[in-house]
């Protein structure tokens, strides 16, 4: 099955980081949510799309030696918690370090990179990843 | 009349060192380096291709102009010779990637070396025309040059990227372009590497076409070698701008703040671009600057910029400058070289 249609709704927010702010208790979303789970019916129809400043720091981080086959050329690759600016936590590579260089508290900022293709012939998808700032 | 309204360029972290390459063929290093004036060039990494080199050009461009102005775009032209689809265009994934406007012109462009400066010229038509308010172009690639070949020492990747319209940071006073049938690169649909004709690529193609632009531009403008505080030209390698900056009469001194070649590579699209982008780093009100690309096949196209007062209050920081960028690299041996670029045989490849 292929992955294109779901691939292409969701491009925004992996594109770009566009999450979801609820403007009835100012709590914020990635990946974004239809419904507060705090403000629940309350939220509805105050729920607006967020794009967050692509900034925050790394809260946690591990070394992936034994990667999937999309990742072998990349392995050993590091694959991170970022805590946004913004509040939510998400999960991605970062890309262009030496692991020797990544420390919990870390600043990073998004960068978009090829995720995976479809074989040769396929869709080429691609999303958000980060980059430690120097 | 068009002008830069901002800027922003993008160069891989990774680079591998002339050195390095020519120890795997067996080639005087030192030939290379003092023969091409190439000390190093940037690799991509296995995950980057021309759409997110273009994304991060583009970003860094928006970020200098202020986010909240993107929407304004009306058309974005991407030039490259390795665009990721040879059917499915780099611009339309960058107007999501960059939360353009869906309102918005787009399109995809070739010529060799020269496609981004093609992109800017159909951008300041559709300003100075008033079809467009603002809008962007592009020069972007990820070059290969085949195993072993000359060309493997150069062939690098980058992009920059150009927001344009009327009132902006530098001026484009003139734009002239001058394109004959020459056959000095060329790569035919589904070849992996460029084929060249060798000692062609030089009198015949670079020199003929940019030694032109750059006079007839000059003719246009009545202005002298002396009247430019920057000159920046397409660059194959260091040694090629180098010579035709002399035989045109520039000094060493104007052609250096935009000579970067010599420690990124050719950058294709990108070359002559980047250079510009690095002497708009440090450009001061009233500094004139001829620039002219070229790309195989073959053409020049060349422009006349005068930086005005604008670029004082220019957000310039809110982005790296070319020459940061240069700061910090990743240096790569020639087999991981091969692995982030594909050379390595597959099974089922
Ligand atoms: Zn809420």
């Amino acid at each position: 099955m292929s992955d294109v249609p779901r691939f292409w709704r969701e491009s925004n927010h992996r594109y770009r980081l566009v999450g979801t702010k609820c403007n009835n208790c100012g709590s914020t979303f990635f990946p974004p949510r239809d419904v507060c789970p705090k403000c629940r019916r309350e939220s509805i129809g105050k729920m607006e799309e967020l794009e967050f400043s692509g900034y925050g720091e790394v809260y946690s981080y591990t070394v992936v030696h034994d990667g999937l086959e999309p990742f072998k050329f990349q392995l050993p690759y590091i694959l991170a918690m970022i805590k946004t600016d913004e509040g939510p936590l998400v999960t991605g590579q970062i890309v262009d370090a030496d692991p020797s260089e990544v420390k919990i508290g870390s600043r990073v900022r998004v960068t978009l990179r090829r995720i995976r293709e479809e074989g040769k012939t396929g869709i080429i998808q691609y999303g958000y990843k980060f980059i430690l700032e120097k | 009349m068009a002008s830069i309204v901002s800027y922003g360029s993008y160069i891989p972290r990774y680079r591998i060192k002339a050195e390095e390459i020519a120890r795997i063929w067996g080639e005087n290093p030192d030939n290379i380096k003092n023969g091409l004036m190439v000390y190093s060039k940037s690799v991509p990494a296995p995950d980057e291709d021309v759409l997110t080199i273009s994304t991060e050009a583009a970003r860094n461009a928006i970020n200098r102009w202020g986010k909240e102005n993107r929407k304004k775009i009306g058309a974005i032209y991407v030039g490259s010779e390795s665009h990721p689809y040879a059917v499915k265009p780099t611009a339309s994934i960058l107007v999501e990637s960059l939360g353009l406007d869906y309102n918005i012109m787009a399109a995809d462009y070739e010529f060799a070396c020269k496609a981004g400066t093609a992109a800017i010229q159909n951008v300041i038509g559709l300003v100075d025309s008033d079809m467009i308010e603002y809008g962007m172009a592009i020069g972007a690639d990820t070059s290969q040059g085949a195993p072993g070949d000359a060309l493997e020492y150069s062939a690098s990747a980058g992009g920059t990227a150009f927001i344009i319209g009327k009132k902006g940071i530098a001026d484009i006073n003139k734009t002239y372009s001058f394109t004959t049938d020459t056959p000095d690169f060329w790569r035919r649909e589904g070849e992996k590497y460029p084929s060249h004709g060798g000692r062609f690529t030089g009198e015949p193609a670079y020199f003929k076409h940019i030694l032109t632009a750059a006079k007839k531009m000059m003719e246009l403008m009545n202005t002298k070698p002396e009247d430019y505080d920057y000159a920046v030209f397409h660059q194959p390698n260091g040694k090629f701008p180098t010579r035709a900056a002399k035989m045109l009469g520039f000094k060493d001194s104007q052609i250096e703040e935009g000579l970067m070649t010599p420690y990124i590579g050719n950058t294709y699209s990108n070359s002559m671009m980047i250079g510009l982008s690095a002497i708009l780093d440090k450009a001061e009100p009233g500094d004139r600057i001829l620039a002219v690309a070229f790309g195989s096949g073959a053409g020049s196209d060349a422009f006349d910029i005068t930086v005005n007062d604008s670029i004082k209050s220019f957000n310039r920081n809110s982005a790296p400058t070319v020459r940061k960028q240069l700061e910090n690299p990743i240096w790569i041996d020639y087999a991981y070289y091969v692995k982030f670029r594909k050379k390595i045989i597959m099974r089922g490849d």
